[in-house]
């Protein structure tokens, strides 16, 4: 597929988990080329001198006292699961 | 008044009839489902309205209480128990919440319902709610023409007068532009200001709950009812919230107001640019002083946003795997394909464009040209904000370059669409305040599309934002126009 960005939007579906048909992943490919062409401008900015922010606001360290509450049932937890029994969430067999 | 005319009321005055005891809850919501049901075929603003709950909840409101009795409608993307909350994705079809989100356990305390989930751009990524996979939401004003996004829904439902306000989330501007362009006010407080616990995340460190109302007065009515501390929240910021209205009603003398000059930029409408400045002529005339001030990184504003926002989204975004609730691909042959198919058949384009672009910049080889660099890129972002505001107590600009577009016009080029979001991006960059208040209309093929004046204020100061906002449209009356469905509506 052709491309012109070092993005490679076949291999980061995958390691996304997201399927994708061969027609998305070329658009896709196309329009997200488009973008990174687009940021390349950050490299512009002088940041030597700058410490990354996680966060806007400086939130250190938060803690709330370790007491038991209440909270929803097992039953409440699973009640939107699109499969269940025995008060779990069945999947497809992981384990051989 | 007869009942047709309820639903175009703000929220103080409904509240006040209420607690007259001149008409009654259950009256209220019975006079907002009539005209739900009038006029939302055409705006498409709801997803789902439980009027039994409602009912309920009307029969036992307290009316003395705050928005006691006041129906109040809520973004699909904020957990209500037992309602839907789709977030506008096929992912979370026949998702029912099994919790209250901390605003609407906050809303239900002062009295007010939730009533009615409103449209959205899939998981709020979007400017103009057709990113929905749930249906189409129409621009109030021209149905032709988009409500702006993501909280589209919401913003369309004030408007049209089929919400006496609501709650949306802003992440890049999704309060603000949608409520710019349907001709209401939208407010996003300061990150950290109300608690994020139970909506559904985009990007934690952009994300904040926000009131879209009909006045700048009832954005402060629900501002006093959710802001503050959550020990839910850890990013809850732990700092007592003031009384929004309290100073409401003081003028503008002696309030510094900024003009960036960085957002002159090529590409804003003149209609727009014409009711910026009528708008700040205005504020002058009241008293304010504008100061001019520069805001050199708004240049990189959108291209950090776009890699700090996928990035957060592609972590967020894991969870919706078929496993714990929602949608999952019929017949997994294993984990992986169980993965696989759950996330393309239940995720529209957007999204997965985010998630992939979020993947890519968290990538091992990539992470410090881009996710790195971009953190650094918003550090310096903030301490332009920063500096700003030690000149002045609110930025100026257009929340907007342009009025509504039409519906289908940017869908294909992803990249247009961001460069849209350029006078709202930074705001949540920097983690201030801001709103959005009606400051006037452009004339565009025989309909009147509302524009929107931004004001920006810096952390935590909210209530001088709403303030000056609230003394501009005092001195005006873009506020008091209604599109013509609502007015159409009325006389139906």
């Amino acid at each position: 597929m052709p491309r012109n960005s070092e993005l490679d939007v076949a291999y980061v579906a995958r390691l996304a988990r997201i399927n994708l048909t061969e027609a998305e992943a070329e658009l896709f490919q196309k329009q997200l080329d488009d973008v990174l062409k687009y940021v390349e401008k950050l490299r512009q900015a002088d940041v030597s001198h700058v410490e990354a922010a996680a966060h806007a606001l400086p939130i250190f360290n938060v803690f709330r006292e370790d007491a038991p509450r209440d909270w929803f049932p097992a039953e409440q937890a699973l009640s939107n699961a699109p499969r269940q029994a025995n008060g779990l969430f069945i999947v497809p067999k992981v384990v051989e | 008044m007869t009942a047709e005319d309820l639903p175009a009321l703000s929220i103080a005055d409904v509240q006040s009839l209420l607690r007259r005891r001149e008409v009654s809850a259950r009256e209220i919501i019975d006079a907002l489902v009539a005209r739900i049901e009038a006029v939302d075929p055409e705006v498409g603003a709801y997803l789902s309205l439980d009027r039994e709950a409602a009912a309920k909840d009307a029969e036992k409101a307290n009316v003395d209480l705050p928005l006691g009795g006041v129906p109040l409608a809520i973004k699909d993307i904020i957990n209500v128990m037992g309602q839907p909350c789709t977030c506008g994705s096929k992912i979370l079809n026949g998702y029912r919440a099994t919790y209250d989100a901390t605003v609407i356990r906050k809303l239900r305390t002062a009295g007010a319902i939730p009533f009615g989930k409103t449209n959205l751009d899939e998981f709020a990524m979007g400017s103009s709610t057709e990113n929905s996979a749930m249906k189409l939401t129409r621009n109030p004003w021209d149905l032709s023409r988009v409500p702006g996004g993501s909280s589209g829904g919401s913003a369309a439902a004030v408007a049209a007068d089929i919400a006496f306000g609501a709650l949306g989330s802003d992440t890049g501007g999704s309060i603000r532009q949608p409520a710019a362009l349907s001709g209401i006010v939208g407010f996003k407080p300061t990150y950290g200001r109300v608690s994020r616990f139970g909506l559904v995340a985009f990007a934690s460190s952009l994300d904040q709950i926000g009131p879209l109302t009909k006045t700048v007065r009832d954005a402060a009515l629900i501002m006093n009812a959710i802001a503050g501390h959550d020990p839910q929240d850890s990013t809850a910021l732990n700092e007592p919230a003031p009384n929004y209205t309290a100073k409401l009603g003081e003028d503008l003398r002696g309030v510094r107001l900024g003009l960036p000059k960085e957002y002159l930029i090529k590409g804003i409408d003149p209609q727009v640019k014409a009711a910026i400045n009528a708008a700040v002529k205005q504020m002058t005339s009241l008293g304010a002083e504008i100061v001019e001030v520069s805001l050199p990184t708004t240049e990189y504003a959108i291209a950090v946003y776009y890699i700090v926002a996928t990035a957060e989204a592609s972590a967020n975004l894991a969870r919706f795997d078929g496993v714990r609730y929602g949608y999952r691909a019929e017949n997994p042959k294993d984990m992986l394909d169980l993965y696989g198919r759950t996330r393309e058949e239940g995720f529209g384009s957007e999204v997965k464009r985010r998630i992939i672009l979020g993947t890519y910049v968290l990538s091992s080889g990539y992470y410090d040209a881009y996710y790195l660099r971009a953190q650094k890129v918003r550090e310096l972002i903030r301490q332009d904000f920063a500096k700003a505001f030690e000149k002045v107590d609110a930025l100026v600009s257009p929340t907007s370059p342009v009025p509504a577009f039409k519906l289908g016009e940017r869908v294909a080029d992803p990249l247009q669409m961001y460069l849209a979001d350029i006078f709202t991006i930074a705001a949540n960059l920097a983690g201030i305040c801001g709103i959005s208040v009606p400051c006037g209309f452009a004339e565009v093929d025989g309909h009147r599309l509302p524009i929107g004046l931004q004001l920006l204020g810096k952390a935590l100061d909210e209530a001088r934002i709403l303030q000056i906002a609230h003394a501009y449209q005092q001195s005006t009356n873009w506020h008091k126009a209604r599109p013509p469905i609502a007015v159409g509506g009325r006389k139906a």
